[in-house]
């Protein structure tokens, strides 16, 4: 039983030795062949892509790679991707999808990026696309949130099968600094903002948008990146036999029944 | 006359003196004779603007407007049948105030949410539609219009129908947290499935249209309209000056810089909307279901 609280949990998965996609990859998967592009405008390293082996099964990961120093996050713009990005993962999708091959999403990003690049090239109708695309893309996708799930940037990967989250990662509508500061105009009031959104995996179960809380070590994942990648690989191994058992049809279904039914209102 | 009477006579015209000399000493202009163009900052009588469909006489920016003004304009009169009016949201992440603030607008905005949405018939043929309107709390997207948006479309898909959605929206509504966000991928996922099913989806970009609305059902039409002049985009524009620490073009974000950046089809002034919708629902193989019925400008 994780007893942090959301802020304490900010500060683990902000931990400058939190273990990113790059520590992961190698130990949860064999053979990842990285492929680069969106073949419309250029390659964004904000998002990797690829395929490789899961225990023998055939899968293609898609990964929000934040830098583990400064050099690499600025080549990854600190995991913010560009319309691009978004792109190339659609495109490793619809790949993965023809070949009937499982996709695994790794989610860690503080959002998309926001720019005058990013809106030039389409951000919203990028990150649009692929919550509709992934809707209909007809194999299993599981996604893994690692760290920060931050808004709609997040969402462009998120829309899965069945979504697990480290035990401290948090996954919002907007980072807690942001809703501080659009709803109390007051930044500095992010700690407050972090506990009331609920926005911790334990409250994303109980809204059904997360079906599974992936331990980490005592102290975070950044005590020991071995225990947490396989507790990673331990989930997946589970999860993706059972949802390629289901007929496209089902699965589809049930996709979209996962996000149908989310919502709380009264008529 | 009695006595009293007389006082009264003479009370009344203290009175009715008095009034002008108040009048004189208060400049002050009456709320809504006159509309400043948030564009142009041009300064015209309310009375005219509105005979102009509320559009800029001097820069034809097409402003808000309420879901009643835009239903009344675009639909042939008396075709509405309203789905779902009754929906009204809770508090999924009990945000501090957030029923009183519903209850406050449900008042103030005459709905019970962010969105209307039903059956209308635009020149004859019969379309699902949903108006948002920016002044229920800048129309973010919540449960209930994540859910109606839902609806509609799933009623469009059931009944082959084709669906119009006016979008205006500041985003995602924070005060439902996570809950707002997955009502993009709700709203998504019924798109794609009336796409599948070979329906006509057209979105008519209003102002303002921005965030999650954006990332989500907005930029999903087979045809995309926007309104002149019109604020499109993400990110808000002052996220972006925090981000990258300088100016922003004048157009940045408007329906024209969309246009010429490849993301919306078609800028569609107010005047000319119903005969565009009607001549696409025409050329995407629907009928007329009945006489047109009389309609603002035909």
């Amino acid at each position: 039983m994780n007893t942090l609280t959301a802020t304490e949990r900010l500060a683990t998965i902000r931990h400058k030795n939190r273990p990113t996609v790059m520590d992961y990859i190698p130990v949860i998967f064999n053979d990842f062949l990285e492929m680069h592009g969106d073949r419309h405008y250029g390659d964004d390293a904000a998002i990797m892509g690829g395929v490789a082996t899961l225990n023998g099964i055939p899968v293609t990961v898609i990964a929000q790679v934040k830098g583990r120093n400064l050099d690499e996050n600025k080549k990854s713009n600190f995991s913010m991707p560009h319309p691009e990005g978004y792109r190339k993962a659609l495109r490793l999708v619809k790949q993965a999808e023809k070949f009937h091959r499982p996709v695994i999403c790794l989610v860690d990003t503080p959002g998309a990026f926001c720019g005058i690049e990013a809106e030039k090239r389409g951000q919203g109708e990028a990150v649009a696309r692929n919550i509709m695309e992934f809707m209909l893309v007809k194999t299993p996708i599981i996604s893994v949130v690692l760290g920060e799930g931050g808004s709609g940037g997040a969402l462009a990967l998120a829309v899965c099968d069945e979504l697990a989250m480290l035990e401290n990662a948090l996954y919002s509508v907007i980072s807690p600094r942001g809703f501080a500061s659009i709803l109390w105009k007051d930044a500095s009031r992010e700690a407050e903002a972090a506990e009331l959104m609920k926005i911790t995996a334990e409250d994303l179960v109980k809204f059904g948008v997360c079906e599974k809380i992936i331990d980490e070590p005592n102290g975070g994942a950044h005590t020991d990146m071995n225990f947490t990648a396989m507790n990673i690989s331990d989930y997946l191994n589970e999860a993706l036999p059972r949802l390629m058992k289901f007929d496209t049809d089902t699965l589809l279904q049930n996709r979209y029944e996962k996000f149908r039914k989310i919502g709380m209102f009264e008529e | 006359m009695a006595l009293e009477d007389l006082f009264k006579v003479v009370k009344d015209r203290l009175k009715d003196e008095k009034k002008p000399e108040k009048k004189a000493e208060s400049v002050e202009i009456p709320k809504n004779l006159l509309f400043k163009c948030p564009r142009c900052n041009t300064v015209v009588y309310r009375e005219e603007f509105e005979k102009n469909k509320q559009v800029c006489m001097a820069c034809n920016y097409h402003a808000r407007i309420s879901h009643r003004d835009r239903l009344e304009m675009t639909i042939d009169k008396g075709s509405f049948r309203e789905f779902d009016a009754g929906m009204t949201s809770l508090n999924p992440i009990d945000f501090p105030e957030y029923e009183e603030k519903l209850a406050a607008l449900k008042e103030k905005c005459g709905m019970n949410e962010a969105i209307v949405t039903g059956l209308c018939r635009i020149r004859g043929y019969e379309a699902v539609i949903g108006i948002m309107d920016s002044n229920f709390m800048m129309a973010s997207m919540g449960s209930v219009v994540g859910e109606k948006i839902t609806r509609a479309f799933e009623y469009a898909t059931e009944h082959k129908l084709p669906v119009i959605m006016f979008t205006a929206s500041g985003g995602a509504r924070m005060q439902e947290g996570i809950v707002s966000l997955m009502q993009m991928a709700k709203t998504s996922g019924a798109v794609a499935r009336h796409g599948e099913a070979g329906q006509l989806y057209i979105t008519v970009m209003t102002d303002p249209t921005t965030g999650g609305v954006t990332a989500s059902f907005a930029s999903l039409g087979d045809v995309i309209i926007a309104e002149p002049k019109v604020l499109i985009g993400f990110a808000g524009r002052r996220v972006i000056q925090d981000t990258i620490r300088q100016q922003l073009p004048d157009d940045f974000q408007s329906a024209e810089f969309l246009l010429e950046n490849g993301f919306v089809d078609m800028i569609v002034e107010r005047k000319k909307m119903r005969s565009t919708l009607s001549k696409l629902m025409m050329m995407h193989n629907y009928k007329k279901t009945e006489e047109q019925l009389p309609g603002k400008d035909g």
